[in-house]
C-alpha cells in the first residue's frame, strides 16, 4: 500500500504525468476557444490525427521540428476553416459536421501516410524534441524537476494556457470571442461580424488541436501510427466541461486528469497481472464521464453553444 | 449571407440534392486519385466492377451492408429524435458479447427458440447500453455525445478483456478471440456456399419495422415531434423524457443486432476487430438516408459497396483502400449541405 | 423665420420583400437634427424591417439611405455605427453573463488591441451616465439587472459611440409608465443636446408625448407624415388603421359558475423565469378575464402552470369546483383546458412538422387519431382540411411545413387546434402580438365566441389598450402577485397603470 502512494513523491512520476498533460492542453485549449465562441467542435480528434500525422511527416522528411510544428497548425487550421464554414455561416448541425470532419481528417490521414510511406510495415521514428531542464529552476525537487525539465512543446503548452486567458479576460478580441458564446446579436448590433469572429477561433482553435496531436509524435512517442489519438480528443471536450470554460481550471484538469493517467501506468507495474491492463486502460474514459456527470449540475454551458446564427435574427 | 425557408421540393427533385451530393464527392475523390497517379475513370471503373461486377461482388456488398443497415437505422432513429447516439459501435459489442456468451452453448436450445432468444437479449443489452448516456442526458444534462464516444473505448476494452479472460476460445493458439457459436445458434445463409447470411433479411426486415414505427405510429411521431422542437412537444403533453429514453431503447436495440448478424450470421466467433467502424458508417449511412428507414437500406448497400470495391480496387490500380473511408467522409458533409439546400434558398444579399 | 435645422438621415424608396410578402414597399423619410420622429404603425407594418435596414442587418431590394450627407454602406451595422446611429432593439443585444462594461466597451477598441482599456471605458461610462441620468454600475453582470437598467444600458451603448441618430424599437414595451416617463425625460435631455431620435411605437399617446413629428406606417407603405402640432390621436388611429375594424359589440354577460380558482399560489420558477408570490385568480364561465402587467412579472409563471408545465410551491387550486393539485400538460387537455402559448414559433407549433402534424399535437393520443398505437393519417388530414376550412387559414396544403406560414395564418391554426373540442377553460397569453390588424380582429372573434359559449378565458397581455376592450373583469400582475378584478370601466387606464407599477397590491392582498 504505501507502495501504492509513494509513487507520488517521486519526480519521475510528475514528469510523466506533464508530459501526458501537454496534448491535453493544447488541445483542451483548442476545443475552449471554440466553444466559447458559441462551435461545439466535435472534429477534435480527427484533427489531432492530422497535426500527429502533419508534424512528424515534416520532420521525417527532413524538415526542422518547429517547421513540423507549424505544419500540423497549419493543416489543423484548415480543418477548422472547413468545419466553420459549415457550421457557422450555414449553420448546420454541430454534431454531424464536426463527426464528419472527425472521419474526413482521419481517413484522409490514412489515405495521405499509405500513399506516401506504401511499403513501410513499421513507423519509422524520427528525431523529437528533447528535454530542456531550465537552469536553476529544474533543480528545485519534484515541482521543479517535473515542470522545468521538459521539452519546449510542454513549456508552450503552458504558455498557451496563459496567451488564451489573457486574450480572452483582458483584450477587445477575447472578449467578442465571448460574448459570440453568450449572446451574438449582441456582437453584431456593436458592428462585429459574429461569422468572423466564430470561424476565427475555430480556426485557431483547430490549429491548437492539431499542435496536441503533433505533440505526441513529436514529443512522445516519435512516429506516426494509426489510432494514436485514441479518444484523447473526446476527453478534452470533457476536460473542457470539466474546466467550466475556463482556462486555468482546464489546465488545472488536464493535469489532474494526466496524473491519474500516469499513475494507473505505474499501479498496473505494482498490482501485477491481478488485475486485466484492460481496466486500467479503462478508468481514463470512465474518468472522463464521471467528470462530466460531477459538474453536470452547475454547469454553465456558453449560453449560445451549438446554437448557429443568422445575420440580423434575435 | 441569408438561408429562407423553402417549400419542400417535388419527390423527383428531392432525389436531385442526394445525387448532386454524390457527383460532388466523387469530383473531390477523383482529385485524391490523380495525388496518387492514377485514372480516376479507371479507378471508379474498378472500384463499380468490385461493388457490383459479379454475382460475387454483389453478395459481398450486401452482406457487407448487413451490419451498416442495422448501425444506420440505429442512427436514424436516435437523431430523428436528437439523441445524439454516437456509440453504435459500442451496442454493436454488447450485442456480438450477448450472441457468444449465450450462443457458444450456454442454452441447449433449438434454433427456431435460441435464435430469437439471444437476438433478444442482445437488443436489450444494446438497449441498456444506451439507456445509461440518455438518463444522464435527461436527468442531469450531460451531452450524450461525449458519454456515447467515450463509451465506445470502454467497452472495447471491456471486449478486449473478455477476450483474454473469460470469453478466450481456449484452442485460439493464444489469439484474443472467443469459441465459435453451436451451430443452433448460427443464422443459415440465404445462397448455400455463398456467405451472405439471414441477417441480411432481417436487416431489411427491420428497416421495414422501423419504417412502419416512425410514419406511422404514435411512438414514431413523438420522436420526430421531439426531435424537432422539445420545447412545443412538452407544452403539448407529449412526455419528452420517456420518448427519449423509448428511443434509446429501440436505437441500441438496433446497434445491437448488427452485432448479433455479424456473430451469428458471418463470423461466428468474436474478434476484436468484428467491426471495422461500422457504428461510425452508421452515422454517415442514416445521413445519406435523410434518416429514412428505407432510404437507409439503400445508402448501406452504397457505403458497403464503396467499401467492398475499393477493396477489389486497391489490389490491382494500387490506390490505398482508405480512399474509401474517405470517400463514405466526404459523401456525409455533402449530403448534409445538399438537405440543407433542399430546404433553405441561400441569399447572398 | 429660424432655419431648419439640418437633415442628419434620409431614406429614400426602401423596399424590402421577404419572399412573397413586401414588408416595406417605397418608403421614403427624413430626420433632422433635434428632433423626435415617431415611427408610427400596427404590428407587422413594417417598422422594425424598416429600421433593421437603417441599421444594416438586412439589405434592401431597393433605395437608399443616407447619413449626414453621406450614403451609407448597405447591409453592414458597423458602416451605420460609424455613421452615428444608435439602436435599442426590442429585445436587449446584451450579452448577460457579462458585466455592464463588457456589453458596452464591446467593439469600441481594436479588435486586435494587445490589452482592454477597462478604466477609459469605465470614466467614459460613468461620465454619461450622469451627463443623462442614465444610472448603472460598470460592474454589474447584466442577468443581474432589470429590465429598465437593461435599457439604459443599450442607450449608453449607442452614447458611447458616440451616436448622433438614436433609434429605439418599442421602447416601452416593457416598462412600467413610471419607467416610461424616466425614459421620455432621457430623451429630452438627448435632443436638447443635439441629437436627434427615431421612435417606434404603436402606442397613440407615447407619440403625442413625445414625438415633434409623426409617420405613420401601415401594411409596409407610408401611410401618413404629420408634425404633432398640427394632428390628433383619431386621425393617427385612422392612418394607421386600414379598414374600420370593429370589435364585436360585447353584450354584458351574466358570469357563470366559478370554474378555476388559484388560491394563494407560488410557483417554483423553474421554467418561466419570475415566479408567482400568493397569487389569486378566479375565472368564472362565460367570462373574459384580462391580465394586464409588464412583462416579466409573473405572467409566464402563471401560464405555465396553467398550461401544466409548471410546479407550484404553495397554496390552493380549484377545478370546475374540486380542490386538487396542479396537473401535467397531458391532463391539462384531458382537463378541458385550452392553451394558446406567448411564443408561436418556438412552443406552439413545430416549424418542421407539416400543418397536419402540428393541428394533431394535442389530441394525438385520442380515439379520434390513434387506434392501438397507430395513427390514422387520414383522420387527422380531413381534421386539418376541417380547420384550415373553418377558421380561413392561407396555407397551399395540409402537408405544408407549418414553417412557411404567416404569423397569423399559424396562430390561426393553433387556435383551431385548441378551441376544436370546446375546451372549458382557455389560457390565452399574447395570443395577439405580432399580428396584423385583420389577425388581430380574428383572434379577438374567435376569443369572444368561445365566451359567448360559456368558457372562461384568461386573457393575458402586455397592451393594455387590448386588455381593456376585450375583458369582461381585470386583473393586474405585477411582481408575481394578481391583484383584486375589478369591472371593465370601473378602473381608468391610467389607474391600471398605477397598479402595474406594483401600487395597491400589496393591499389588496393584506385584506
Amino acid at each position: 500500500m504505501t507502495e501504492a502512494l509513494d509513487i507520488l513523491l517521486t519526480a519521475s512520476f510528475w514528469v510523466a504525468a506533464i508530459r501526458i498533460a501537454s496534448p491535453l492542453i493544447f488541445a483542451t485549449m483548442g476545443e475552449l476557444i471554440c466553444e466559447r465562441a458559441g462551435v461545439l467542435n466535435l472534429g477534435i480528434e480527427g484533427i489531432m490525427t492530422v497535426g500527429a500525422f502533419a508534424g512528424w511527416f515534416t520532420v521525417y522528411s527532413g524538415g526542422d521540428l518547429w517547421a513540423g510544428v507549424a505544419v500540423a497548425a497549419t493543416a489543423g487550421a484548415m480543418f477548422g476553416l472547413l468545419h466553420a464554414i459549415l457550421t457557422v455561416p450555414l449553420g448546420l448541425s454541430q454534431h454531424v459536421v464536426g463527426i464528419g470532419i472527425t472521419l474526413l481528417a482521419t481517413s484522409l490521414t490514412a489515405f495521405t501516410y499509405r500513399l506516401l510511406l506504401p511499403e513501410v510495415t513499421s513507423p519509422p521514428k524520427i528525431e523529437p524534441f528533447q528535454p530542456l531542464p531550465i537552469p536553476g529552476l529544474s533543480q528545485i525537487p519534484v515541482v521543479g524537476e517535473a515542470l522545468f525539465s521538459q521539452t519546449p512543446l510542454t513549456y508552450l503548452a503552458f504558455l498557451t494556457v496563459a496567451l488564451v486567458a489573457w486574450v480572452l479576460y483582458r483584450t477587445p478580441l477575447g472578449l467578442a470571442v465571448r460574448a459570440a458564446g453568450e449572446n451574438p446579436s449582441a456582437v453584431e448590433a456593436q458592428g462585429i461580424s459574429v461569422s468572423g469572429i466564430r470561424i476565427g477561433a475555430v480556426m485557431v482553435g483547430s490549429a491548437l488541436m492539431a499542435v496536441g496531436g503533433a505533440f505526441l509524435t513529436m514529443s512522445a512517442f516519435n512516429s506516426f501510427f494509426f489510432e494514436m489519438i485514441n479518444g484523447r480528443g473526446w476527453i478534452c471536450i470533457a476536460l473542457v466541461v470539466f474546466g467550466s470554460w475556463r482556462p486555468g481550471k482546464a489546465l488545472l484538469g488536464a493535469i489532474l486528469f494526466a496524473a491519474f493517467d500516469a499513475y494507473q501506468v505505474r499501479l498496473q507495474q505494482i498490482t501485477g497481472a491481478l488485475v486485466p491492463y484492460q481496466v486500467f486502460l479503462m478508468l481514463p474514459y470512465l474518468l472522463s464521464i464521471l467528470a462530466l456527470i460531477l459538474v453536470a449540475r452547475r454547469a454553465t454551458y456558453p449560453r449560445a453553444l451549438m446554437i448557429p446564427y443568422q445575420k440580423g435574427e434575435r | 449571407m441569408r438561408l429562407e425557408p423553402k417549400p419542400a421540393p417535388s419527390i423527383a427533385v428531392a432525389l436531385l440534392y442526394p445525387a448532386g451530393a454524390v457527383v460532388v464527392t466523387l469530383a473531390l475523390t477523383a482529385l485524391l486519385v490523380l495525388a496518387a497517379g492514377a485514372s480516376p475513370l479507371s479507378v471508379f471503373g474498378l472500384v463499380a466492377r468490385g461493388a457490383a461486377g459479379s454475382q460475387f461482388a454483389i453478395l459481398e456488398t450486401l452482406t457487407r451492408a448487413t451490419p451498416l443497415i442495422f448501425t444506420g437505422l440505429a442512427v436514424a432513429v436516435a437523431f430523428r429524435a436528437r439523441l445524439w447516439n454516437i456509440g453504435a459501435e459500442a451496442q454493436l459489442y454488447a450485442g456480438a458479447v450477448i450472441t457468444v456468451v449465450l450462443g457458444t452453448g450456454a442454452l441447449p436450445w433449438p434454433s427456431w427458440l435460441l435464435l430469437p432468444a439471444i437476438a433478444i437479449s442482445a437488443m436489450i443489452a444494446g438497449a441498456l447500453l444506451l439507456l445509461f448516456p440518455a438518463v444522464l442526458k435527461t436527468r442531469l444534462g450531460v451531452d450524450e455525445v461525449v458519454t456515447t464516444l467515450l463509451l465506445n473505448f470502454v467497452v472495447l476494452l471491456f471486449v478486449s478483456m473478455l477476450l483474454e479472460g473469460l470469453l478466450k476460445d481456449p484452442m485460439g493458439l493464444g489469439w484474443p478471440q472467443s469459441r465459435k457459436v453451436i451451430e443452433a445458434a448460427q443464422l443459415p445463409r440465404i445462397i448455400t456456399g455463398k456467405r451472405l447470411h439471414y441477417g441480411f433479411a432481417l436487416a431489411i426486415a427491420s428497416a421495414v419495422i422501423v419504417w412502419v414505427i416512425m410514419k406511422k405510429t404514435a411512438l414514431g411521431y413523438e420522436m420526430r415531434a421531439v426531435g424537432h422542437n422539445p420545447e412545443a412537444s412538452r407544452f403539448a403533453g407529449i412526455p419528452v423524457n420517456r420518448v427519449l429514453m423509448k428511443t434509446a431503447i429501440l436505437s441500441g436495440g438496433l446497434a445491437a443486432l448488427a452485432g448479433f448478424s455479424e456473430v451469428a450470421g458471418l463470423k461466428g466467433n468474436l474478434t476484436l476487430d468484428l467491426s471495422p467502424g461500422f457504428g461510425y458508417s452508421g452515422i454517415v449511412v442514416a445521413m445519406l438516408a435523410m434518416l429514412n428507414p428505407l432510404g437507409v437500406v439503400a445508402a448501406a448497400i452504397f457505403v458497403a459497396g464503396i467499401f467492398v470495391g475499393a477493396d477489389a480496387m486497391s489490389r490491382t490500380a494500387g490506390v490505398p483502400s482508405y480512399i474509401a473511408d474517405v470517400m463514405v467522409a466526404l459523401s456525409l458533409l455533402t449530403m448534409v449541405v445538399a438537405i440543407l439546400l433542399m430546404r433553405f434558398r441561400v441569399r447572398w444579399r | 423665420m429660424t432655419p431648419q435645422p439640418p437633415t442628419v438621415l434620409r431614406l429614400t424608396g426602401i423596399t424590402k420583400r421577404f419572399g412573397p410578402v413586401t414588408a416595406n414597399d417605397a418608403i421614403s423619410l427624413e430626420l433632422r437634427q433635434g428632433e423626435v420622429v415617431a415611427l408610427l404603425g400596427e404590428n407587422g407594418a413594417g417598422k422594425t424591417t424598416l429600421m433593421n435596414i437603417l441599421f444594416g442587418h438586412y439589405v434592401a431590394d431597393e433605395g437608399t439611405v443616407e447619413a449626414f450627407g453621406r450614403p451609407l454602406q448597405p447591409g453592414d451595422p458597423r458602416a451605420a455605427l460609424d455613421a452615428g446611429i444608435g439602436m435599442v432593439h426590442q429585445h436587449f443585444t446584451l450579452a448577460e453573463n457579462l458585466t455592464v462594461l463588457e456589453n458596452i466597451a464591446l467593439g469600441t477598441q481594436k479588435l486586435f488591441a494587445p490589452r482592454l482599456d477597462r478604466s477609459a471605458a469605465r470614466r467614459r461610462i460613468l461620465s454619461l451616465a450622469s451627463d443623462f441620468g442614465l444610472a448603472v454600475d460598470p460592474n454589474a453582470i447584466v442577468a443581474a439587472l432589470t429590465v429598465g437598467e437593461r435599457q439604459r444600458v443599450e442607450i449608453l451603448k449607442a452614447l458611447y459611440r458616440h451616436a448622433r441618430i438614436l433609434i429605439l424599437d418599442e421602447p416601452t414595451a416593457v416598462l412600467t409608465p413610471a419607467e416610461a416617463d424616466a425614459l421620455f425625460a432621457t430623451l429630452k435631455l438627448l435632443v436638447a443636446q443635439g441629437l436627434s431620435v427615431i421612435f417606434i411605437s404603436h402606442k397613440l399617446h407615447e407619440v403625442m408625448a413625445v414625438s415633434d413629428r409623426v409617420v405613420v406606417l401601415r401594411g409596409g407603405r407610408l401611410a401618413g407624415e404629420k408634425a404633432i402640432s398640427e394632428t390628433n390621436r383619431s386621425e393617427l388611429a385612422t392612418l394607421m388603421v386600414a379598414q374600420d375594424v370593429h370589435l364585436p359589440p360585447i353584450v354584458d354577460v351574466a358570469f357563470g359558475a366559478r370554474l378555476l380558482l388559484l388560491d394563494q399560489v407560488s410557483t417554483a420558477g423553474r421554467v418561466s423565469g419570475a415566479r408567482l408570490d400568493r397569487a389569486s385568480l378566479a375565472l368564472k364561465a362565460g367570462d373574459i378575464t384580462g391580465l394586464a402587467g409588464v412583462s416579466g412579472n409573473g405572467q409566464a409563471a402563471l401560464a405555465a402552470l396553467l398550461a401544466g408545465t409548471e410546479r407550484m410551491t404553495a397554496g390552493t387550486v380549484e377545478l370546475f369546483g374540486e380542490k386538487r393539485g396542479a396537473w401535467g400538460a397531458r391532463e391539462a387537455l384531458q382537463l378541458g383546458i385550452a392553451r394558446i402559448p406567448e411564443d408561436r414559433h418556438a412552443v406552439g407549433t413545430i416549424g418542421d412538422m407539416s400543418v397536419t402534424e402540428n393541428v394533431i399535437l394535442e389530441s394525438y393520443r385520442g380515439r379520434r387519431f390513434c387506434r392501438r398505437g397507430f395513427l390514422d393519417w387520414p383522420a387527422a388530414r380531413a381534421f386539418a382540411e376541417g380547420i384550415i376550412r373553418d377558421y380561413e387559414v392561407k396555407c397551399p396544403s395540409p402537408d405544408a411545413r407549418i414553417r412557411l406560414l404567416s404569423g397569423g395564418n399559424m396562430q390561426k391554426l393553433i387556435l383551431g387546434r385548441a378551441l376544436d373540442p370546446e375546451p372549458r377553460v382557455i389560457v390565452a397569453n399574447q395570443p395577439t402580438r405580432g399580428l396584423d390588424v385583420g389577425a388581430v380582429a380574428y383572434v379577438h372573434a374567435q376569443l369572444i365566441k368561445a365566451r359567448d359559449r360559456g368558457a372562461a378565458i384568461l386573457l393575458i397581455s402586455e397592451d393594455l389598450e387590448e386588455i381593456v376592450a376585450l375583458s369582461d373583469r381585470i386583473c393586474v400582475i405585477s411582481k408575481g402577485r394578481i391583484s383584486e378584478p375589478s369591472r371593465r370601466g370601473a378602473k381608468t387606464i391610467p389607474q391600471l397603470g398605477e397598479m402595474m407599477a406594483g401600487h395597491g397590491l400589496e393591499a389588496a392582498h393584506a385584506s
